[in-house]
């Protein structure tokens, strides 16, 4: 029996999977058939949303890619009617049971997914996430069931023995900090689920919520059940609207099926769990300051010891667990251990995801095993840089991480590797940098972040980093003619402090937030030092990204005196007669670059 | 013991103390802005940072246990270097005023450049600004000064339970202010002075009269006349460096005769005062089944504190006057007709450890034919300050007594600055007042110590009164819960807002250091025991004035000018 399914997460939502879905219904009015429609989660790939898979009378998935709804129109057409499926836009057939279909190209063998292991994020885009039986045809709850027949110290130890890791970016041990709560003798336990990712580009945790909530929930259950926990907070940002739905929607379903709330089986176990919106600080990512804003509290963090395994929220034992964390250990309480601490490599084990996105050819979400190189994921997944460019860096880690260069592209993702030039495993932003990326500029974007979001308790993260910050923000700007001898010689003894500045911050700050804070601009001082020196001793930008340091100018001999530069001009800065040549005031400029763009004869040059 | 090692010194520390606390206890100083002794550590200051062999990052000492086998540098060149920076960093936004600060000579920060040799800030750059609040009549707030290290705010909530400022904002911009960032005057905030006491720079300090003082001193054109609180005598000598507690009663009144005051006289004998009235009050309450527990009135930030939190539980505060204002009306009704002054040309100073005086003064229910009972108050702080304008030479001062008639004290009035002080000198009278005799043993233990609960049965002639005696407006809170809930099982409730009592009052010499207000909660236990005379009604002087003004306690005269009400209270919403 022939259906659809539609990835309908935020990203194909973005770009009219709402559409689409309406086409498709009415098509099959149209059609008097009767056309199920499964809504998923995302699959990953969000370039080519919205995705839309057929499946034929003969039961097989087939995957089509861009689909608007006058192309939902025509692959129904061609692939219901006319049985011809390879079409354009055509990502490929699931490997199912049913026979496939021939000459059609498979899924897992397409570019993108080739070199993907799906471990985590096996259901996301495939299941409909808002069915439980659909999870528990998946093997769902069968991890819990297993969990529960094992006991709490027994489940602790297969996690510990499986090598996971805190996927929220400091890569602790899951095993190791639950036994730690376990141990830890109270009335009251809680677990807590950190959904409040923040850093810019990454959105693996709203995609596993979106697309796999049961995978989290379940998650939550079984490590409540080993630390001895019988409330659940999931402290989602309220930024991602769809995931809270999914998530009450979760909850709902699971109490009403008596798996929430209520004694579990035989086992004596009951857990409940509840939501917390974040209002969307950064900083509340932090454990401390996450469980401060649970209590009512302004979200600071405070030091650790004690540890929220010892003394947490409300001062009772808590495990804060991360949102991709949790939905992998439902699978490897499922799976054992083993299968898990198969793939990845000796400290670092299973699979990592990532947001790939910038300048890459293929944006998404992408699942590696931890081991694979950067070069992988950015040139066999992503696809490489478009339009020709040039690779410069790719940041990792979020504004906490580093940028890395051309010459270590071959470094393996893992915890420890990672270190060692500077960045940091992270969440999972990936973010592509080409050529026409200025690395200066990029340290000024995330130190404004940081500046921004840092809670303002400890010292060297508030006055620090905002220091910091002036003393990038000095090296974009442009030398001023109106500023005395004196401002320019600070400008100079500012950017001598700058290094020991930011390891000071990096030394003394309360939390990770501060602490990696300097990152940025410590891991572009490293691998792209001669930029930094254009633009302190030169005042150039080399990759013409830095507005400041930029200046136009006319080629008299190409400028045909059109004067089309100086009528669109916001600043009047153009001046010239007709049919002459034409020239910029600088004083007057503000460097918008309306006038290269509106040139049809390529006279304004950029330097 | 835990073995440790810092900077190459065996060390041994005891279990469970910090980094912080076992390097103090071995004599190696480690400077601090944010800690308060025996809090839960903010870590947000990053001064105490330490470096240990093993961890890569610097350690927070104030909030690290020790643990055996570390090994502590607290001066290593990275550390320095750290410290340094921090303190630069606060100075790049911290107005460069400090000749013309409040706080100049006694700042925190001022000495940390100075210890670290700040030579110069290299980061010059944006600075935060909020206006200067003069809102409260009691404290005034500069947040330009402020360097967010959050003892204020702790102080508030913590110990006091009134959460009237709070940080606001986030990243650079934050600041510490009122919700909303309202002023002060329109929070709930009760007046009472311990974030001044915590703040280490000028960001806060309480509303200077001193120049007012000076002014109408200097023109003599009124009867001007001074009381200085029974807390005084005992804090007054750390401003110049006389060892915590040092009693300086006779220095008190001479340096305030030496002003040029025509009159000096001693709240104690006000205190005496209330005593009478009070413990009538109380054998009265019981007697006659009326409204109990009783709480006590001495303590105006928590009479504030009660018309913000509790309005239902006003009928049960006694409506005694404090001390201060009890003198003040005194003087200028029974005392100006005795000296035969226009009462209106007499001006009533007071010397206060407090800086809710200051708003106690101020409220109209404490005025009488249109005057108020006190014109103007000064801090303990603000009386040292006076003394140094003045060019007093406070160490070869001589020491003299009070001027009559409002002289003669007894030990119950001194320890009227002391937690518990109250309530036993309310009880040594209620006990005379319901049997007729003097009671054997005059110190009431359980009533005593620096704790912020304490609780005791007293057995009066068979009658079992109950009592509860708080201090710290955290505990009171949870104290007037349980009345208000009817699950009190108390007759009779003390409660003061500082801690310690007004030994440890928002308008003592700066700092917060429970061992010296210990120290001085001993000496005036001290003062008392040496005492002729440790009872009120014994108070010759007192009994005179009941004879030839008042009549008798609680009478219809005493009422009018030594008693009042109150009023339930709003915050701006």
């Amino acid at each position: 029996m022939s259906g659809i399914f539609i990835g309908m997460g935020t990203c194909g939502l973005a770009t009219g999977a709402g559409k689409v879905k309406t086409a498709v219904e009415k098509w099959a009015q149209a059609h008097s058939m009767k056309l199920p429609i499964t809504p998923t989660g995302c699959i990953g790939y969000c370039q080519v949303e919205p995705i839309m898979d057929v499946v034929t009378d003969g039961g097989v998935r087939v995957s089509y890619s861009n689909v608007t709804p006058e192309v939902a129109d025509f692959i129904l057409d061609e692939t219901l009617v006319c049985k011809n499926y390879k079409l354009d836009g055509i990502l490929g057939q699931f490997r199912g049971p049913k026979s496939p279909l021939p000459g059609v190209p498979f899924l897992d063998e397409h570019p993108y997914f080739k070199k993907q292991v799906k471990y985590v994020l096996r259901n996301c885009g495939v299941i409909n996430p808002e069915s439980l039986s659909d999870y528990k045809a998946a093997g769902g709850f069968q991890g819990l069931e297993k969990a529960l027949g094992m006991g709490q110290q027994k489940t602790a130890d297969e996690v510990l023995k499986s090598g996971l890791r805190g996927r929220g970016g400091a890569g602790f041990p899951t095993g190791k900090k639950w036994a730690m709560a376990l141990a830890n003798p109270s009335d009251k336990k809680y677990l807590i689920c950190n959904a409040d990712e923040g850093d810019p580009g990454a959105f693996m945790d709203r995609s596993i919520l979106e697309g796999d909530v049961f995978s989290v929930l379940e998650g939550m259950m079984i490590a409540g059940f080993a630390i001895g926990a019988d409330e659940g907070i999931v402290y989602c940002r309220a930024e991602y609207p769809l995931a809270i739905e999914r998530l009450i929607m979760g909850i709902d379903m699971l109490r009403k099926e008596g798996i929430l709330g209520k004694k579990v089986g035989k086992s004596g176990f009951q857990f409940d769990i509840r939501i917390k919106k974040g209002a969307g600080a950064f900083v509340c990512g932090e454990e401390t300051a996450l469980m401060a804003s649970v209590e009512g509290r302004r979200g600071m963090p405070r030091p650790r010891p004690p540890f929220p395994a010892k003394s947490g929220l409300f001062g009772k034992p808590t495990i804060i667990n991360n949102v991709e964390t949790l939905a992998n250990v439902s699978h490897i309480m499922r799976e054992g251990a083993e299968k898990f601490a198969s793939i990845g490599t000796a400290t670092s084990k299973g699979t990592k995801v990532f947001a790939l996105t910038g300048k890459v050819k293929n944006t998404g979400l992408v699942e590696v095993p931890m081991g694979m190189t950067l070069r992988e994921v950015i040139f066999d997944i992503g696809g490489g840089i478009p339009n020709g460019k040039a690779y410069k860096a790719v940041q990792i880690g979020g504004p906490s991480g580093g940028c890395i260069p051309t010459e270590h592209l071959d470094i393996q993702i893992d915890y420890e590797t990672l270190k060692t030039v500077g960045a940091i495993m992270g969440s999972g932003g990936l973010v592509v940098m080409d050529e026409d990326t200025c690395m200066v500029d990029v340290a000024h974007f995330f130190l404004d972040f940081i500046t921004k979001e840092s809670c303002g308790k400890c010292i060297p993260c508030r006055e620090g980093t905002k220091r910091l910050y002036e003393i990038v923000e000095s090296i974009v700007s442009p030398y001023s003619k109106m500023a005395s001898e004196e401002e320019n010689l600070l400008r100079f003894n500012k950017i001598m402090n700058m290094e020991e500045l930011a390891q000071v911050i990096k030394d003394t700050s309360l939390c990770a937030l501060g602490q990696t804070a300097p990152n940025p601009v410590l891991s572009t001082l490293r691998f792209f030092k001669k930029e930094y020196e254009a633009h302190i001793y030169d005042r150039k930008c080399p990759a013409h990204q830095c507005k400041g340091l930029l200046k136009y100018e006319i080629d008299t001999n190409v400028c045909t005196g059109c004067t089309a530069c100086a009528r669109k001009c916001p600043t009047q800065a153009i001046v010239g007669e007709r049919k002459k040549a034409h020239y910029i005031v600088d004083e007057k400029c503000v460097r918008c670059g309306t006038c290269a763009d509106v040139c049809r004869f390529g006279a304004v040059k950029v330097s | 013991m835990i073995k440790i090692k810092i900077n190459d010194r065996d060390i041994e520390a005891k279990e469970g103390t910090t980094i912080l606390e076992a390097a103090r206890a071995a004599g190696e100083r480690i400077p601090t802005l944010c800690h308060i002794k025996d809090m839960f550590p903010s870590g947000a200051c990053r001064m105490c940072v330490v470096e240990v062999k093993g961890r890569p990052a610097l350690i927070p000492s104030c909030a690290y246990p020790v643990e055996p086998g570390l090994e502590i540098k607290t001066n290593s060149q990275r550390v320095i270097t750290a410290r340094r920076m921090i303190v630069q960093l606060l100075l790049a936004s911290h107005p460069f005023d400090c000749l013309t600060c409040t706080k100049n000579g006694f700042c925190e920060l001022q000495s940390l450049a100075s210890e670290y040799g700040i030579d110069r800030v290299p980061f010059k750059g944006a600075t935060r600004h909020h206006y200067t609040d003069f809102s409260s009549p009691s404290i005034c707030r500069e947040p330009d000064k402020c360097i967010l290290c959050g003892r204020c705010v702790r102080i508030c909530e913590e110990v006091q339970g009134v959460s009237a400022i709070d940080f606001t904002r986030r990243g650079f911009n934050t600041m510490v202010l009122p919700a909303f960032e309202m002023d002060l005057s329109e929070t709930a905030c009760v007046n009472c002075g311990q974030c001044v006491l915590a703040c280490p720079t000028g960001a806060l300090h309480e509303v200077r009269v001193i120049e007012k003082v000076m002014q109408v001193l200097q023109e003599g054109k009124k009867h001007v006349v001074v009381q200085a609180a029974p807390a005084i005598r005992v804090s007054l000598g750390d401003f110049f460096d006389l060892p915590a507690g040092s009693n300086v009663t006779g220095k008190v009144a001479s340096a305030l005769r030496r002003m040029g005051f025509k009159k000096v006289f001693d709240t104690d004998f006000s205190a005496d005062l209330t005593i009478m009235e009070e413990g009538t009050e109380l054998v009265h309450r019981i007697q006659e089944k009326g409204k109990l527990p009783l709480f006590t009135s001495c303590c105006p930030a928590w009479i504030k504190f009660a018309e913000i939190n509790f309005p239902e539980l006003l009928p049960n505060i006694s409506t005694c006057k404090s001390p201060q204002e009890m003198l003040g009306a005194t003087i200028k009704t029974y005392y100006a007709q005795k000296e035969g002054i226009d009462p209106k040309d007499v001006y009533v100073v007071s010397v206060m450890p407090c800086t809710a005086k200051k708003y106690e003064a101020l409220r109209p229910e404490l005025s009488s034919n249109g005057m108020v009972d006190v014109d103007a108050v000064v801090t303990t702080r603000q009386f040292a300050r006076l003394i140094q304008l003045y060019g007093i030479d406070f160490k070869t001062l001589p020491e003299e007594s009070f001027d009559a008639p409002f002289s003669t004290s007894t030990g119950s009035g001194d320890i009227f600055a002391a937690s518990g002080g109250v309530m036993e000198s309310a009880l040594r009278s209620a006990y005379h007042l319901i049997t007729g005799k003097d009671l054997a043993k005059l110190e009431f233990e359980d009533a005593r110590g620096f704790q912020g609960v304490k609780e005791a049965t007293v057995n009066i002639d068979g009658l079992e009164l109950k009592i509860a005696i708080v201090n710290r407006l955290a505990n009171a809170r949870a104290i007037a819960e349980l009345v208000r809930d009817g699950k009190s099982p108390y007759h009779f409730i003390e409660v003061m807002a500082c801690p310690g009592g007004c030994a440890g009052g928002g308008g003592q010499i700066f700092g917060y250091e429970p061992e010296r207000i210990q120290k001085r909660i001993q000496a005036l236990y001290q003062i008392d025991k040496t005492r002729d005379v440790r009872l009120s009604y014994k108070n010759k002087p007192v009994m005179d004035l009941y004879k030839d003004f008042f009549e008798k306690p609680g009478s219809h005269k005493a009422h009018e000018l030594l008693h009042t009400g109150y009023n339930p209270r709003t915050t701006k919403e």
